[in-house]
């Protein structure tokens, strides 16, 4: 292993300006002349927009301009984008109502954009925009995701009878059902998973920036995806051509998925600073993060379990409606469907699967991808499942999982919903997380626990997900409007340092780090002399961006293709300058040498050659400057199996996480500092869906659950230290061995949170948030 | 934020002074709460008069009877006085339990108090301690003081001073907390004297009040076992998303229970 290289938990070279108060996010951002939009949004959940009367406002002081739907569309501007086509049982394309970035005649959800008002100030902007009068005609409102489509509610969409935006069966529904007729045990459960508003640190924001020398325009936005970001705001948006328009996503604090999307603002920001020839600023602040970011989760299921006399799982059925909010963002519609029916699965070997997807509309905020994106869904209702079967026949759970795991020797294992795992030993990592648990002492525990008044639970959740999204032609087979490869670009420059560009995007993943380390393994540069960029269209080749754990899976093998192809223009040149073969070079932590002989070179002697070629090889270009993408062959499928430990005070309701041990399968690590963080980070986002988050509307679509002083987001002492280990297999469908982690605790925890609890107070099912007075309530049911 | 005119003063009677002449005026003692409301423009105040430069209202004073501690002492400095250490060790430990650091460091007592928020943890110990509440104009007992939700005895020009709590060492304040805002879902403040118990209770209805019920159960046998059979009026309790009418009734008795142990 080189210093610094894979497997070195090295420090994160991004942390010395992050820690130092250096990083440079959307809103440190500040042009001459800036001007300040604040956005006008409903107060209503449904209403028809009768009258804007913006006279007031327009001559307020300060203001610049004030902009509504009319004028967006009257420059051809928008509409907003849904990306991916699920089609619904009739045949037809899901429906897709029109999504203005600006409303037009109609609001449909509290926080739905209705105009725009730029002044030279904010407070300016805010003091016009209660000048602005508005008379709306309130509908009634739907915000419940198991009513929204039953015969007789207010319709949201023309063009969505029912508030149905598709019904997705997937499976062979005649073989389930014949299975189902005969099956000894057939266990089930319904439940909900509950909406979350993801919540990053930094809110989003969006500075546009027109110059009209060289019509261009340069967007800084908050983005995981600067590329995409251009792309879907050039190609479907209107708003420039994507050689007009630079789209720089600086540093972005924390992304989950929430800035993956492209929003309202941050269109009508970056055509607002054209038409008024001035930089135009906005910043979301808490309120609007609740009310306008895209919301994840929000599912009620049905899930049956068909089993033998041993346990054995012969089928599964799961009927789903999701919400899908107001208007379809971005990836919305795949992410109940694709990223979720084709994860049900999990890690067991069910021979028949059939799964209905009902995809709803409500007035409430879009709801798309967030940290999981699906994949958490499908494990929590399957680990919840499992531990229902378990149950009801007579099995411990770790036992009934151990009967069902696919086996070793079965991969590639194909499941019966598409996705084809290529690697996975779940035995190993249940056996060493049980033990990392001590599982078998949970008895003992319990007892002295009872002694104080408490009742303790242990639970497990053994999940498996698909990540390193994704390779193109199955996506696109299944309905993505983009390919999902990724690129690299390894430059030397003739000083022999190196920069690196990278079409993913680092917003707390530690790329800077992780990246140089793929570097300094394969060409020997120092960690140091590595420079890794990323999030500016004008400075880096396009890339797909980072969601999905895709970075290092897909990225980073780019990366490692670029760098290939260096060591092999290298050798070339060394051939030369050392005057031997080019088939005697052989290439070993940083240095060409000639096999046999003590005559070498070392790669940044090769890059000044290179770039100073006055004895060069004929022929052969200048310069030693890479770049490669990478068009992945597969998923890839990291798993594991997490075990939680929970006290709950049967008196008051309150659940104490006491222990939490992770055993994850990332495949090769290459930084575990990192991946351990990665790890904590997701499994405190699953606890915080398990215990605390839950977002609610009421039944008029008010939303109520808009700061922090109501929706409860996990803190440091609302978890233990966590005890993380790693039972890694190679995954020959990745050619760096890796698989990705930054997902993973999110989709591995509420069920093993949840199971945990049901298991301390033996009763079948508690729905998240188990919140204190739920919990009390289930306490108090079983007496 | 609106615009508004600000004024720091330097005494209790300037202080009067100005908001007597103000058209709208409000005092800012630590602003944890005033602050973030203007912020959101949901509080329009014409005239922001700073109590921060009276020097008068930062002492805590000790003598027989009471600690007396002046309304601009922030929430750190009660948690960390050696004088309430000693004395009543019950609220300073309450203090350093409210908010985060941030607002225990900026935020005052007499803050706390004259904006009698249902959830507030400080009037739940003025109630259960028996404290005293001087103005500028009188002394309000503590019983008397909160009259509803966000409203005191309180006239429109009228600033407390200080408050005295009587000194006590047995004493407990149970606090179940909002999961989200930390905020006290129930705060139960009993105080064991020689012959009886006084309970101040917060968050459970619409401003803290004196637990008469459960005083009378204990005096009779202070023991957890004397609260069990305590039937507490459900129809007053506040009812939210995060707990219930009926669970902060059962809460308030559990929280009870848990200070009846604490001073046993």
């Amino acid at each position: 292993m080189a210093e610094n290289g894979i497997g070195a938990s090295v420090l994160r070279k991004e942390d010395n300006r992050f820690l130092t108060g250096k990083g440079n996010y959307t809103d440190d951002v500040n042009v001459l002349g800036q001007t300040h939009a604040y956005f006008i949004r409903s107060p209503h959940a449904h209403a028809t927009i009768d009258r804007i009367d913006l006279s007031a406002a327009s001559c307020s002081e300060g203001v610049v301009a004030v902009f509504t739907g009319d004028d967006l569309a009257a420059d051809g501007i928008g509409p907003l984008i849904c990306g991916v086509n699920v089609t619904s049982d009739d045949g037809e394309p899901h429906r897709a109502p029109l999504h203005p970035a600006l409303a037009q005649g109609k609001v449909n959800y509290v926080g739905d954009h209705i105009a725009v008002v730029i002044a030279e100030t904010l407070v300016q902007a805010k003091d016009a925009a209660e000048k602005v009068e508005i008379d709306y005609g309130v509908l009634p409102a739907i915000a419940d995701t198991a009513t929204a489509a039953d015969a007789g509610q207010q319709q949201i969409h023309d063009v969505a009878p029912g508030n149905i935006c598709y019904n997705w069966p997937f499976g062979d529904k005649s073989a389930v059902e014949e299975t189902f007729e005969t099956a000894h045990k057939i266990s089930t459960l319904e439940l909900v998973n509950n909406r979350m508003v993801t919540n990053p640190m930094e809110p989003r924001a969006a500075l546009g920036d027109y110059n009209s020398g060289t019509e261009e325009i340069t967007l800084h936005v908050t983005t995981q995806n600067p590329h995409v970001h251009r792309l879907v705001l050039s190609a479907f948006n209107q708003l420039a051509p994507e050689h007009k328009l630079r789209v720089i996503g600086p540093d972005v604090g924390g992304g989950f998925g929430v800035k993956i999307f492209v929003y309202a603002e941050e269109l009508v920001v970056g055509w607002a600073c054209r038409k008024v020839n001035r930089p135009v600023k906005w910043t979301s602040d808490r309120t609007e993060a609740f009310m306008a970011d895209a919301h994840g989760r929000d599912h009620v299921a049905f899930a049956e379990m068909a089993m033998d006399e041993q346990g054995k799982f012969l089928a599964m059925r799961v009927n789903t409606t999701a919400n899908l909010g107001a208007y379809l963002s971005t990836f919305s519609t795949m992410v109940p469907s694709y990223l979720y029916a084709f994860l049900l699965a999990g890690q067991y070997s069910t021979p028949l699967i059939y799964s209905e997807v009902k995809a709803v509309f409500t007035n409430t905020a879009p709801v798309d991808a967030a940290r999981g994106a699906g994949r958490p869904e499908a494990t929590y209702l399957l680990e919840r499942l499992v531990d229902v079967c378990a149950e009801d026949i007579g099995l411990d759970p770790a036992e009934i999982r151990r009967r069902n795991f696919i086996p070793v020797d079965a991969f590639p294992y194909q499941t019966p919903v598409v996705q084809c795992y290529d690697s996975g030993d779940y035995p190993a990592a249940l056996e060493k997380a049980l033990s990392l648990a001590n599982y078998d002492g949970f008895s003992e525990r319990a007892k002295e626990a009872k002694t104080r008044g408490k009742r303790r639970g242990i639970g497990l959740s053994s999940y498996v997900e698909a990540c390193g999204i994704a390779p193109s032609a199955a996506v696109g087979q299944l309905g993505a409007g983009v390919g999902l490869w990724e690129s690299a670009q390894v430059r030397f420059n003739p000083t022999g340092n190196v920069q690196v560009f990278t079409g993913t995007h680092s917003h707390g993943q530690g790329h800077e780090t992780t990246f140089a380390q793929l570097i300094t393994e394969q060409l020997g540069v120092p960690h140091e002399n590595i420079e890794v960029i990323h999030g500016d269209t004008a400075k880096t080749q396009f890339g797909m961006g980072t969601y999905g754990s895709r970075s290092l899976a897909v990225g980073g093998v780019a990366i490692a293709k670029a760098c290939e192809k260096l060591i092999a223009k290298g050798k070339k040149i060394a051939a030369h300058a050392l005057e031997a073969a080019e088939g005697d070079i052989e290439f070993m932590e940083g240095d060409f040498s000639v096999a046999g002989t003590d005559k070498s070179m070392n790669i940044a002697e090769v890059a000044f050659n290179a770039y100073v070629p006055h004895s060069y090889p004929e022929g052969l270009e200048p310069g030693f400057d890479e770049n490669a993408f990478f068009d992945p062959l597969n998923f890839s499928f990291p798993a594991g199996t997490h075990v939680c430990e929970v006290e709950v005070d049967p008196e008051t309701g309150e659940v104490e996480i006491v222990k939490y041990s992770a055993v994850d399968d990332f495949g090769k690590l290459i930084n575990p500092m990192i991946v351990e963080g990665q790890v904590h980070g997701g499994i405190v986002h699953g606890v915080g869906q398990a215990l605390l988050e839950g977002c609610q509307y009421d039944s008029d679509g008010q939303l109520i659950t808009a700061s922090y002083m109501d929706y409860a987001m996990p803190r440091a002492d609302n978890v233990p230290s966590f005890d993380v280990d790693y039972a890694p297999t190679n995954p020959p469908d990745n050619p760096l061995g890796v698989k990705g982690c930054g997902e993973a605790g999110a989709i591995g925890a509420p069920p093993a949170v949840i199971n945990a609890i049901t298991n301390a107070l033996g009763i079948k099912h508690i729905d998240m948030p188990a919140t204190p007075e739920n919990v009390w309530r289930a306490a108090q049911s079983m007496g | 934020m609106y615009n508004f005119s600000f004024e720091k003063v330097s005494s209790v009677e300037e202080a009067v002074a100005a908001i007597q002449k103000a058209e709208d005026g409000k005092f800012v003692a630590g602003g944890q709460t005033m602050l973030p409301t203007m912020k959101h423009r949901l509080a329009d105040p014409s005239d922001v008069i700073d109590l921060s430069g009276i020097e008068s209202l930062v002492d805590i004073k000790v003598d027989d009877e009471c600690v007396t501690i002046g309304a601009m002492v922030t929430h750190r400095s009660v948690a960390s006085s050696p004088e309430v250490l000693r004395n009543i060790p019950a609220l300073a430990k309450l203090a350093g339990n409210i908010g985060d650091p941030a607002v225990r460091n900026r935020g005052t007592i007499g803050g706390s108090i004259a904006n009698n928020d249902p959830a507030a943890d400080y009037p739940a110990a003025v109630i259960g301690l028996g404290a005293t509440i001087k103005t500028n104009k009188r002394e309000i007992f503590g019983d008397d003081f909160f009259t509803g939700m966000f409203e005191t005895a309180l006239e429109e020009d009228e600033l407390i001073t200080s408050i005295s709590f009587p000194k006590t060492n047995v004493a407990a304040y149970m606090k179940f907390e909002n999961p989200a805002s930390r905020y006290a879902i129930v705060g139960v403040f009993l105080v064991k004297l020689t012959n009886s118990v006084r309970i101040g209770v917060t968050g459970a209805t619409a401003c803290a009040h004196r637990g008469r019920r459960l005083e009378e159960a204990l005096n009779d046998n202070f023991s957890p076992a004397a609260i069990d059979p305590v039937e507490l009026p459900v129809e007053e309790m506040n009812s939210d998303i995060h707990a219930s009418a009926e669970y902060r009734a059962h809460l308030v008795k559990v929280m009870t229970k848990r200070a009846v142990e604490a001073c046993n």
